[in-house]
């Protein structure tokens, strides 16, 4: 019996049973634009791949993991001295964690400047900001659980931080802290949001965002759809063979830099000592540690941190309802202001955090 | 208004729209309560012996567990011991002594304080609160003021 009767009898067994046609339509039918911007799309894809391998890593690093602050630093030791591999499975966690942050960085701007956002894929992108919100939720939680010195006080300030939001923030903290000060509870609470409840969170969204681009296609930048002549490739399987390049090149980039540069262990936190000189967040976080720097204690009669933070929160909502504010996108026209906000943010976020990693 | 009539199938409606918030209000409202930490856990002080006499020399410092808190005693190199919150009121971060310059600081934002606690440079907001420095024989005894 050749392939393509195995495959014939197995979709004609499942056919008689469920009602795919209409999926497999979606699938087969759907084309994808190519242009000069086309690259960008990839980045999406090399997202989820990146995601998936949080996922088995994680599962991975869990058979070992222990969350309480007496064995949580002992046991990622452990880990990485003793388990074969064991520095494998969490460097690679470690930099895939990075380089999806990274990814969804990448995506989430493409997406702004080729305002792939416009209607009718307003939700698409809604979604798209709750994953990178999620997404950053789990590094910021995922960072504290090797329970060491940089991750210690990295979780006093990100909570502080949330702390300083007016009305709410003493009850967030609190919240998040399982307490007043970051402590066992904290590592707790940090472990439980961090392999169950954002994970949960991104797969609903998650599924809500793929099923979008699946059911409306990907958008066409507004210069090319003006365009007479347009190509496309079939998304299966022309699209998706690249798209699985790319994954295979995201991995290659993943290995050499988990094998070359493994994960560092630190030093177990002393929650009674004081902060180390030079400490810093994860870079993705760099950009706020930095601007919260260079705030003073004091803007007009309000307290400098709260101005940044509420700073952040601002722009934050600005990407969140960009789809509703960019009327211009509505009739297919470039807004040059959002264009140069997007631009101002991105210099912002990128100046702040290379300035970040030089200064002492 | 007050005549209007509900249709039986208005009237239904409402029960189940009323049962229904009554119903997750049941699984919300303990959900909330659940996750929000008891209180009285926390340990609270107001005395405690810090260091030892000749422990400190004059232009150093030492962390210590005041409560669930850190603190900080400093001896100054004018040999006066002083004794303040090592929680920075900033972002929270844990203060340290600095010889070199006699001031304290705030690794995390750089923020400085002068040896009274009060802000000489950098974001922090406020000053350090000071505690009461007692020498009781051959402890030093730090207490909220």
């Amino acid at each position: 019996m050749d392939i393509d009767t195995i495959k014939n009898r197995l979709t004609g067994w499942v056919k008689e049973r469920y009602h795919i046609e209409p999926f497999m339509d979606i699938i087969t039918k759907k084309t994808v634009p190519q242009h000069k911007h086309s690259v960008w799309y990839y980045f999406g894809g090399i997202t989820l791949f990146l995601f998936i391998t949080q996922i088995i890593t994680g599962i991975l690093l869990l058979f070992y993991y222990k969350s309480t602050a007496n064995t949580a630093f002992d046991s990622v030791k452990f880990i990485m001295t003793k388990v074969e591999f064991g520095w494998l499975i969490r460097s690679i966690h470690g930099w895939s964690s990075n380089l999806m942050v990274f990814t969804v960085f990448v995506h989430m701007f493409s997406t702004f400047f080729l305002k792939a956002y416009r209607p009718p894929r307003e939700l698409t992108w809604v979604t798209g900001v709750f994953l990178f919100f999620l997404t950053l939720g789990t590094g910021f939680t995922g960072y504290l659980l090797p329970w060491n010195e940089l991750s210690f006080f990295a979780t006093k300030v990100g909570t502080q931080m949330a702390g300083s939001v007016p009305y709410i923030g003493g009850f967030l903290r609190t919240i998040l802290r399982g307490g007043e000060e970051v402590s066992d509870a904290t590592l707790g609470r940090f472990f439980g949001f961090h392999i169950i409840v954002l994970p949960l969170c991104i797969f609903a969204v998650l599924g809500a965002h793929l099923a979008f681009v699946q059911l409306q296609g990907m958008s066409e930048p507004i210069s090319v759809k003006e365009r007479k002549e347009k190509k496309s490739i079939p998304f299966f399987p022309n699209f998706l063979l690249r798209d699985i390049l790319a994954w295979m090149l995201a991995l290659g980039v993943l290995a050499s830099l988990a094998v070359f540069f493994p994960a560092e262990l630190g030093k177990k936190v002393d929650p009674f000592a004081p902060t180390p000189v030079g400490i810093k967040p994860e870079w993705y976080f760099l950009w706020m540690f930095q601007a919260l720097k260079l705030i003073p204690s004091k803007v007009f009669i309000f307290d400098g941190e709260v101005v940044g933070i509420l700073g952040f929160g601002v722009m934050g909502l600005i990407l969140l309802i960009l789809p509703f504010i960019d009327i211009w996108s509505r009739k297919e026209k470039r807004s040059l202001f959002l264009t140069l906000l997007g631009i101002f943010m991105l210099v912002f976020i990128v100046v702040m955090t290379i300035w970040g990693l030089i200064d002492n | 208004m007050y005549n209007k009539k509900f249709t039986r199938r208005e009237l239904l409606n409402y029960i189940i729209g009323i049962s229904g918030a009554a119903f997750a209000s049941s699984i919300i409202f303990p959900t909330l309560k659940y996750i929000i930490p008891p209180k009285g856990t926390d340990v609270d002080i107001s005395k405690i012996t810090a260091a030892k006499v000749g422990e400190l020399p004059p232009n150093s410092a030492k962390v210590f567990r005041f409560g669930n808190k850190p603190a900080i005693l400093v001896n100054t190199p004018q040999g006066v011991l002083k004794a303040f919150t090592a929680v920075c009121p900033h972002l929270n971060c844990t203060v340290q002594y600095s010889q070199e310059a006699s001031y304290i600081l705030c690794a995390c934002h750089n923020g400085k304080f002068d040896l009274n606690g009060k802000v000489i440079s950098g974001p922090p907001p406020k000053p350090l609160e000071e505690y009461k420095v007692n020498v009781t024989g051959q402890d030093i005894i730090v207490s909220k003021v």
